[in-house]
């Protein structure tokens, strides 16, 4: 960032370049065609302006092959860049399997970032250069969209649901974070920063972090809301084990089925009653109102923990080979 | 005078077209809606008595008869005859908006009316091995696919369950309530054009204010016809 | 000929004196004048909320209004100018007075229906002066949910009542023109001898009339949600947000093609008349105005691609965004083709119709960039947005509405504006436009967003070209409500065709009788046959 002029913004993530790409080749069509149509408009108003009073212009009826032409080739043309941007874009809309998982909160008027590790985050995000990082999107209130110029990324932050984004820093620095869809009031002041640091420089920001992991959060509060006194491990409790189900199929009472994602597990708990796993009775209470976005997030983060083979990405504090264990005095930025 | 005619006929046609896409934006929330929260939607929609339904379908179908008997009375320059079947109609259409005050006032006393006094109290029993869609939330991006599972009937006490039932009602009230206002402003219309006739206004060369205002009334009813059974008649169960 | 025109005696404006004989007229013409009123009313209020906004994005901190007040000015500059400027001001005024003149009709089909409608486009813009006096309304011209039915605690319900009412005036003037182009055609006035402005309102009378019902009922959701706690799209009582964002789009889509299909239909008028040449490929410009109506039923979720859509729907809308491109790029290729071997003179009518080429060609393609997937995540919400829309409406719609009203002004009012200064206004448009807006393309791509109160300093110098650019474009919308004012007693007599133009409207008397023809016309001959006799009555300077 910094106060310089420019005329873009700078290629932080790796989709960046592909997507300025695609666009200078749509503008550079679009320049083309407009510079076209100015210059074919003023050539023939010069040499076909009026010389006499009362000259009527020739009788010229149309021509059906310049008609088929000039709608065939716009079309094909368009073509070309409906296929290229649907490619962009699904390279854009799919994160790897092996993305780092990151979420955000948006709620009026400020993001709320969690990493898994445990740091939370106000208006600032520190992400590591080189690895890919999928971030899902939660809305308190209102609808917000979390904005990433420099990645070219960005997705609406929706409520009663969630959404995700996700990326690659390619570029150590840091780069502008805006909410993307009008929430009212301080709007404009719902901005921050993400901070691409370098692998080793963010392992030790992460280990600066006192609170515990995020999935150890969601333990805490796991027992807190009693969920250990009928979800036992053992599976002769109330409720299903809950041990090694991310990931895998769960089937319901009438012998339908679902795999247990992020989505589902919010559902259980908010909307405890919808579906219920085979072989168990109707017995959960739901906890609609009684758990904040970001306490969900902990709680889904902890059932994922008991998955040990599920494949999701795991926490950044999993050692690189040659990563030091935590330093002395880590530098909390 | 044939040149109007057909000018009018146009006109209420598109008029009529533009009353199709008004209705059509709440028809789409409500399909929508219903495909999502069934179960919530068929409990809601069980609390609406048949009876009351089926009277007022059979009323305003009597009424659209009514209205065509006193156009044709209007094309045969028969004065009296019409006069007699647009108050019919008039009558008619009152009898369903009375049906409709006894149905809402229902409501109300079982405190269905949605905002700050809905309550829902679900008194049947959880039926075994029934399908049910729609899972939590209103739309969950990986869980859509999930929501073809199923489980026992979720209880009344589900709050999610008060919410969606609640979607329902505001959805009822808004559809029958835009519907009953279109019938007072047919009543309305169909009161000045009896007076008119009573007048002497029209005759077999000219009723065109008749067939025009008949071809609203019947609109109105065809959106009953829709209405009855997308609010009233399917998947009670 | 004459040497100097004179005025007929008696016509629509004078036929009949008083209040009374203008508030309760039929005549499509006074009912014309009347909307032009009105509606230039709302458009310097809506130009006043620009200045506002302008205003203060000439600095980057929040030193000029409050948040709150920031967000009301722009919710307040949409409304006014999508609702109560754009949407009627070509159809309502030009539409409303050369329509049947150009069937070679007494009056529209409809003429107490058309009165109504003007009546029922006040009381929609009175409850919209109530929400602004009473304190503003700030959720944005588009009224996301939950934000607007839930959360903002501004006069959100007198709103969109407005716009619902005004909604139903639009529906009106749809229904009047489609049954007037129609059922009251001159003898020998056979479809494709209509001149092409006629077609353009025949195609955007059929999406007032499809579209307008579905903003109606959703405004209404809105209402009843916010007035007695229905839930419908707010989430927190199991509602959808995002099925509001459908609803809306429907219309609002379409809505937009209302706002540019009627000066394209101007353009037409102009280009013909200035080249003094039949529209090339008259009949492929017929159907495109049909083509582009039709589809801009099928691409409103290109507004909701990070909405949360799938991946597979995004893709559905942006490949269906590119087909209604087409119609509008052969109508732009048509007018080029126009020009050749014509015989053109440039009076500012035809300085607004080349403008009109450039801008909207331009904002035009830029909108295949945000039709484009890759890029549309990168832009969506940013000011790359706003430069491209208002490149249209501006650069488009009112550039085509100004050429417009400059062209038949001396057929309305029977006198000719100061050419000098209406050349002057039309480069000072164009000028100031060009400075207030490209600047934002620019703006939106280094990553803007909208409806931003403050900004970060780096995106200073290009925000205050463009409040420097909006100054100038303001005063050349001032100049012609000046010099148009002042023609009314002063201007040049014009007599009944001053630009030797073709059409039935020149064929009859400066300002016209109030039945339009002495007698009922027959047509014999195409549109835009333009005869060396017909040459220009009036020497311009």
């Amino acid at each position: 960032m910094g106060n310089g002029f420019s005329l873009f913004p700078a290629q932080a993530s790796t989709f960046a370049p592909d997507v300025d790409a695609l666009y200078f080749f749509v503008l550079a069509v679009s320049a083309f065609f407009a510079l076209a149509i100015a210059v074919a408009v003023i050539v023939l108003g010069v040499k076909y302006r009026r010389r006499h009073v009362g000259e009527v212009g020739a009788r010229v009826e149309g021509n059906l092959v310049l008609e088929l032409l000039w709608s065939i080739i716009p079309t094909m043309i368009t073509m070309v860049m409906f296929g290229w941007g649907a490619s962009v874009y699904y390279h854009l809309r799919r994160a790897p399997d092996e993305a780092l998982q990151v979420y955000a909160v948006g709620k009026q008027w400020m993001w709320k970032f969690q990493h898994l590790e445990g740091q939370r985050e106000i208006n600032e995000l520190h992400v590591p250069l080189g690895r890919a990082v999928k971030v899902t999107i939660a809305s308190e209130d209102v609808l917000h969209s979390l904005y990433f110029p420099s990645f070219r990324q960005k997705m609406d932050a929706i409520p009663g649901r969630y959404t995700t984004l996700w990326f690659e820093a390619s570029q150590v620095g840091t780069y502008h974070i805006f909410c993307a869809e009008y929430c009212g009031t301080n709007h404009s002041r719902m901005i921050g920063q993400v901070v691409v640091m370098e692998p080793a420089a963010y392992q030790s920001w992460l280990s600066g972090g006192g609170e515990g992991s995020l999935a150890q959060r969601g333990a805490a509060l796991f027992q807190q809301l009693a969920c250990n006194s009928c979800h036992l491990d053992s599976g002769q409790g109330r409720g299903p084990s809950l041990k090694d189900i991310f990931g895998k199929p769960v089937e319901f009472q009438d012998g339908s089925s679902t795999i247990v994602n992020e989505a589902y597990l919010r559902e259980s708990i908010l909307t405890s009653q919808a579906k219920i796993v085979k072989g168990f009775q109707p017995l959960m209470p739901t906890f609609q109102g009684l758990i904040s976005e970001e306490g969900l997030v902990a709680l889904i983060e902890h059932v994922k923990s008991l998955s040990p083979n599920a494949s999701t990405a795991p926490p950044a504090a999993a050692p690189a080979p040659a990563a030091p264990p935590a330093p002395a005095t880590p530098p909390r930025r | 005078m044939e040149q109007q005619k057909e000018a009018s006929t146009l006109g209420m046609w598109t008029f009529l077209l533009t009353e199709i896409l008004f209705f059509g934006g709440l028809f789409m929330a409500y399909m929508l809606y219903r495909i999502w929260y069934h179960d919530a939607f068929a409990a809601a929609s069980r609390t609406l008595d048949l009876r009351w339904g089926g009277l007022n379908t059979v009323v305003l179908i009597a009424s659209s008869l009514t209205m065509a008997l006193g156009v044709r009375s209007a094309q045969l320059n028969r004065r009296k005859p019409l006069l007699l079947w647009l108050l019919a109609t008039v009558v008619l259409g009152s009898v369903f908006l009375g049906v409709k005050v006894i149905e809402y006032s229902d409501k109300f006393e079982h405190h269905h009316v949605p905002g700050p006094n809905f309550v829902w109290e679900s008194h049947e029993a959880a039926p075994a091995g029934e399908h049910q869609l729609g899972g939590g939330g209103p739309v969950t991006e990986p869980g859509r696919a999930a929501s073809e599972s199923a489980g026992h009937a979720p209880a009344a006490s589900n709050p999610q369950f008060q919410q969606w039932t609640q979607i329902y009602f505001s959805l009822y009230f808004t559809m029958t309530g835009l519907h009953a206002l279109h019938m007072i402003v047919g009543i309305v219309l169909m009161s000045v054009i009896a007076w008119m006739a009573w007048m002497g206004r029209f005759d077999d060369h000219y009723y065109t204010p008749v067939e025009m205002s008949g071809l609203y009334w019947h609109f109105v009813d065809i959106v009953w016809i829709y209405l009855f059974p997308l609010l009233y008649l399917i998947d009670r169960s | 000929m004459e040497a100097t025109p004179t005025l007929p005696a008696l016509h629509y404006l004078n036929n009949g004196y008083g209040l009374k004989s203008w508030l309760l007229t039929k005549d499509h013409k006074r009912i014309a004048i009347l909307y032009l009123i009105s509606i230039s009313v709302f458009f310097f209020l809506g130009g006043l909320m620009a200045l506002l906004i302008r205003l203060e994005l000439a600095t980057p901190e929040a030193d000029l209004l409050s948040s709150d007040t920031y967000n009301k000015a722009f919710t307040l500059h949409g409304v006014i100018m999508v609702f109560f400027f754009l949407i009627p001001s070509i159809p309502a005024t030009l539409g409303n007075f050369f329509i049947p003149m150009m069937v070679g009709a007494k009056d529209l089909a409809f003429p107490r229906i058309n009165l109504l409608s003007w009546y029922i486009y006040l009381v929609g813009g009175i409850f919209t002066f109530y929400a602004l006096a009473a304190g503003g309304v700030d959720t944005g011209w588009t009224f996301y949910t939950p934000y607007s039915a839930a959360v903002s605690n501004t006069h959100v319900i007198a709103t969109a009542l407005g716009v619902f009412i005004a909604g139903f005036s639009s529906i009106l003037t749809g229904l009047n023109f489609v049954v007037t182009i129609h059922r009251m055609r001159a003898p020998g006035m056979t479809w494709f001898r209509l001149p092409l402005f006629v077609w353009a309102h025949y195609a955007t009378s059929l999406i007032q009339i499809l579209g307008t019902p579905v903003i109606a009922i959703t405004m209404l959701m809105v209402f009843v949600e916010r007035a007695f706690g229905f839930g419908i799209f707010d989430p927190a009582r199991g509602g959808d947000p995002v099925l509001f964002q459908h609803l809306f789009w429907f219309y609002s889509h379409p809505a937009v093609y209302i706002m540019i299909l009627p000066a394209l239909g101007v353009m037409s008028e102009l280009i013909a008349a200035f080249s003094r040449k039949k529209v090339f490929g008259y009949s492929f410009v017929a159907f495109s105005s049909l083509a582009i109506a039709v589809f801009s039923f099928i691409v409103w979720a290109h507004h909701m691609f990070v909405a949360g859509i799938s991946v597979y729907s995004a893709m559905v809308f942006s490949f269906l965004s590119f087909s209604v491109a087409i119609p509008s790029a052969v109508k732009v290729f048509n007018w080029t083709a126009t020009l050749y071997k014509a015989s053109i003179s440039f009076e500012t009518p035809m300085l607004y119709a080349y403008g009109f080429m450039g801008l909207f060609t331009f904002g035009g393609l830029t909108g295949l960039i945000l039709a484009t997937l890759g890029t549309d995540v990168h832009l969506h919400d940013t000011y790359f947005v706003v430069a491209h829309f208002h490149y249209i409406m501006v650069g488009g719609a009112i550039m085509g509405y100004l050429g417009g009203l400059h062209y038949w002004w001396p057929k309305m009012v029977g006198r000719m504006y100061n050419e000098f200064l209406s050349r002057i206004a039309a480069i000072l448009v164009f000028v100031g436009f060009n400075l207030t807006f490209f600047p934002q393309f620019v703006l939106g791509y280094l990553g803007m967003p909208r409806r931003y109160h403050m900004y970060p300093p780096e995106f200073q110098v290009l925000n205050v070209l463009s409040s420097a650019g909006a100054s100038v474009l303001g005063l050349g919308y001032v100049l012609p409500l000046l010099y148009l004012l002042y023609s009314l007693k002063k201007g040049a007599v014009a007599g009944p065709n001053p630009w030797g133009a073709a059409g039935l409207e020149w064929r009859t008397s400066s300002p016209p009788p109030t039945e339009n023809f002495p007698i009922t016309p027959r047509v014999t001959t195409e549109a835009y046959e333009f005869e060396p006799q017909m040459a220009p009555e009036f020497k311009l300077v």
